[in-house]
């Protein structure tokens, strides 16, 4: 992938096509370090698919029986001297707290790091996509907080008008460039 | 800043026209948004068809969704535009520019564009 921004979209599908109603998208920045972090209510993976995750033969997709999504994120991580770490609570063990979380940690100063590049237009492709669930989005730099939940926006649009709708993506995209002062 | 009382002012001016938009779109443009598609350069394919629909008044007729994986990654980015009554059209290795070009000459003009078509790029 050519931005990690890339690979918060292709992520943050993993924890929708697992049925979660809430996935929080966390970017965690120091002068040194960027962590990726998704936490989702999803249904969860059991401890034998949780086992082989970061395989690449390991997919859900049905098309063909390749998964490059976690491997490659996993890669870029390891390659700046990071580290990558996902845990896991399956629904059949845990029916009221199940869910997924997958973090990666790059060292940001490292020759091999990948930029982070338009985060907000990922965050927009996402609500897009699934303008049904809910993300919360949280971007926590040395220099200040960018934070935008879908939740409180469904709170002022009420039933009647989706989060799809071109106005309201117009203004999610605003919004975001005004908080990270573009 | 882009507030929420802003959004409350969306909402007001679209509740009623929603409820309209319900039900209609006869032209679907479906995008692969998979780890193939997104690698490739989907994203800007996508938005380029969300904000070109939007600007060009298409909305009322024209719905934008994602998919996963088609299938044909090797031809990434990839569009395929259902419509009613028609053979689907699958577009391969799309980019924002030809996005441009799909939206003026076949969602608004009516006739694909041949030459991005997965048939000419075998």
């Amino acid at each position: 992938m050519k931005e990690l921004s890339l690979n918060i979209l292709d992520i943050a599908k993993n924890s929708v096509k697992a049925g979660a109603t809430l996935t929080t998208i966390e970017i965690i920045e120091t002068d040194e370090t960027l962590t990726l972090r998704f936490s989702d209510n999803g249904c969860g993976m059991t401890e034998e698919f949780l086992k082989n995750v970061t395989d690449p033969f390991c997919t859900t997709r049905t098309t063909r029986a390749v998964g490059l999504g976690i491997p490659l994120l996993k890669l870029e991580a390891e390659q700046t001297g990071g580290s990558f770490n996902i845990t896991s609570r399956h629904e059949s063990e845990y029916p009221d707290s199940h869910g997924t979380v997958t973090e990666a940690t790059f060292y940001k100063n490292h020759i091999d790091m990948t930029p982070l590049g338009d985060v907000i237009s990922s965050v927009v492709t996402l609500i897009q996509g699934d303008p049904e669930t809910d993300f919360l989005f949280i971007h926590n730099r040395p220099s200040g907080q960018v934070r935008l939940d879908t939740r409180e926006l469904r709170e002022v649009l009420g039933d009647e008008v989706p989060l799809d709708l071109p106005d309201v993506l117009a203004w999610i995209r605003g919004n975001l460039e005004e908080q990270y002062g573009n | 800043m882009k507030s929420l009382a802003e959004l409350a002012a969306i909402r007001e001016k679209m509740k009623d026209r929603v409820v309209l938009r319900e039900g209609q779109g006869d032209i679907r443009v479906v995008v692969g948004m998979a780890t193939c598609g997104i690698a490739a350069g989907a994203r800007p394919v996508l938005s380029a068809f969300v904000q070109g629909v939007a600007d060009e008044g298409l909305s009322d007729k024209v719905t934008v969704t994602q998919t996963g994986c088609i299938g044909i990654c090797q031809y990434e980015p990839v569009v395929e535009v259902f419509e009613a009554g028609k053979e689907k059209v699958t577009y391969v290795k799309m980019t924002a520019d030809k996005a441009k070009e799909v939206i003026e000459k076949h969602l608004k003009g009516g006739s694909p564009v041949a030459e991005y078509t997965i048939g000419q790029n075998q």
